[in-house]
């Protein structure tokens, strides 16, 4: 192969790459524009337009707190998933985990719902996404160490069931016990996740601490590609290893604390998206965590507008539909494991 | 003189994996690291990559203490291909050649000097016409080629290889060793373990023989394979009527 087949050939991959991840974003705008656009309230597009910018009439207010926090939210929580997930599958080098699935989203569900019902979110604001970093920051580390002394694809998994379940069963708890009349409905919110009713306060906090999250994993992914060749060889390469899983543990708790606490436990994203994407980017780890990010915005902003035309009076949540597609892909997954030799 | 080990002691809890082994591997030559299972061999490379902390005693790459390289610096100087390696993912074998090149990098793309390196290795290992495959459709021979490849893209001043010919057909190991070869005379410091005596008899310039985490014997292969040191650390003799090389049985 001499140099100019070696640049030929490096222009077209890079090419090819650059016009996915293009329409990855036309792809993810689009969502959330419609997710904007689509609503209980009936104005046409060019009054909610026109209400975003001025602010004036219910059509401004629907448009600015209401429909603007839940586009944004879509995205937000959309990258946050999908970037953490790809970001785990590199670290695990397993492609079941997922923060859902590992049970990082159960945790940080677990602590907003005590930072929210326990009355700490009336001490100070922050206090909800700060927790919900907690508890995903408490089940991420678990992973990791159970990750280091040797646990397969499938222990890790199941591991992530229990974390979930154990995670699933406090939550109830906490909710049974701050004896609120609505913990019923509410837990179902916090467990399925739902973008209803979210506001600009929501918004205000998660977008910073998503973008920290997502920034810290976009640092990572050479020495995930690294990591690919095991930890001796990563490590012989020059990388520093136990700063790169101290990145993605954070990156993922934050951005999936800040997430989940905006949205509640949203499944399966960080599963399917890089999956879906990886026969179009390849299955290096650096060229999925980007793509992933948005890709992760464009399934959860599709998934908004979808249950919003599947039941225009909101009461499917959000986390159904992911969990619709999201499970059978992850049995059949399994079952390609399986297959592998 | 590339690297040089100096009464090096290494101790997992109370077992000594390594005992005070002084020895130093030259460049333009390749040294054998040969020793019984659990003699030290593996450690004995950890320890000269930096990978493993030394109980006592200290080694030098190319003239600077280990403690005083800059991580990365230490990577394009001493390339590394661990025991029965695998690429987790199925990548491209190009892209898993280019990891190579890894310390050579930022955060950007390979650039061409890094595609021609990785094309290079992959020529030099015979496999270029594996390149746009993926690693799950090679066989576990052509994986190892591909993965050697990848240690020889870094270009490094030194190149340790843990038990490379394990996976390998005979006709794959000789050409491996050729290799190694191939690399020396660049002027690498090469240095190989190998559990196959005839393999190291023939193809290495120098043998280290560890047993129990000591040096036991440390030079050319004829002087190193004497028959009391094979009678000692091995339980093995030379078949004496065999005209065949590396012919032996058990004591």
């Amino acid at each position: 192969m001499d140099a100019t087949t070696v640049s030929i050939l490096q222009e077209q991959r890079f090419s090819r790459s650059a016009r996915w991840t293009l329409a990855l974003i036309v792809a993810a705008l689009v969502f959330a524009l419609a997710s904007f656009l689509i609503g209980p309230a009936d104005y046409a597009p060019r009054e909610l337009l026109m209400g975003l910018f001025t602010g004036k009439g219910a059509a401004g207010v629907i448009a600015q707190e209401i429909r603007l926090p839940r586009a944004a939210l879509a995205l937000i929580v959309g990258a946050a998933l999908g970037g953490s997930g790809a970001a785990l599958q590199g670290l695990f080098a397993n492609p079941l985990a997922e923060p859902g699935v590992t049970g990082v989203t159960a945790c940080a569900g677990l602590g907003a719902v005590v930072a929210m019902y326990f009355g700490l979110v009336a001490l100070h604001p922050l206090t909800l996404p700060v927790f919900a970093i907690a508890g995903a920051l408490i089940a991420a580390a678990i992973l990791y160490a159970l990750s280091k002394s040797g646990a397969g694809a499938v222990a890790l998994v199941l591991a992530g069931v229990a974390i979930g379940s154990f995670a699933t069963a406090l939550t109830a708890l906490a909710l049974s016990l701050a004896r609120n009349p609505y913990a019923m409905s509410e837990m179902v919110l916090w467990m399925m996740g739902s973008l209803k009713d979210r506001t600009l306060n929501d918004l205000s906090y998660a977008l910073p601490l998503v973008a920290c999250g997502l920034g810290l994993l976009a640092t990572t992914g050479r020495g995930l590609d690294a990591l690919t060749l095991g930890e001796e060889a990563a490590r012989s390469l020059g990388i520093a290893v136990g700063s790169l899983r101290g990145r993605v543990v954070l990156g993922v708790a934050l951005a999936t604390g800040a997430a989940t606490a905006a949205a509640g436990a949203v499944s399966f994203v960080g599963l399917m998206v890089p999956h879906l994407l990886r026969p179009l980017f390849g299955y290096q780890p650096s060229r999925l965590l980007v793509p992933s990010m948005i890709g992760g915005a464009a399934m959860v902003a599709g998934a908004d507008v979808a249950l919003r035309l599947i039941t225009p009076d909101g009461q499917l949540l959000l986390g159904v539909i992911t969990a619709m597609l999201g499970a059978p892909f992850f049995l059949w997954l399994i079952l390609k494991l399986r297959r592998q030799p | 003189m590339s690297v040089r080990f100096d009464q090096v002691s290494v101790s997992f809890g109370r077992r000594a994996a390594l005992n005070r082994v002084s020895a130093s591997l030259m460049a333009g030559s390749v040294t054998g690291i040969v020793g019984p299972n659990g003699a030290g061999k593996t450690t004995l490379l950890r320890a000269a990559l930096g990978l493993q902390p030394l109980s006592h005693g200290h080694v030098d790459v190319l003239g600077k203490a280990l403690a005083d390289w800059p991580r990365e610096a230490l990577a394009r100087a001493m390339a590394y291909l661990p025991q029965g390696g695998e690429a987790r993912w199925p990548m491209p074998v190009e892209d898993v050649v280019l990891l190579g090149r890894l310390p050579y990098r930022g955060f950007g793309p390979p650039d061409l000097k890094d595609r021609l390196a990785a094309a290079d290795a992959l020529a030099r290992c015979e496999a270029p016409h594996f390149a746009r495959r993926r690693m799950d459709e090679l066989s576990a021979g052509e994986r190892a080629r591909v993965l050697f490849a990848r240690a020889l893209a870094t270009g490094a001043a030194v190149l340790f290889a843990d038990e490379p010919a394990a996976y390998l057909d005979p006709s794959h190991q000789l050409r491996l060793m050729d290799l190694l070869r191939e690399e020396a005379r660049r002027g690498t410091a090469v240095a190989v373990t190998l559990h196959d005596l005839s393999l190291a008899a023939r193809h290495c310039d120098r043998v280290l023989v560890l047993e129990q985490g000591a040096l036991a014997a440390d030079g050319p292969p004829a002087e190193a394979f004497a028959d009391a040191t094979l009678a000692r650390v091995f339980k093995i003799a030379r078949e004496p009527d065999s005209l065949q090389l590396g012919a032996f049985r058990r004591l």
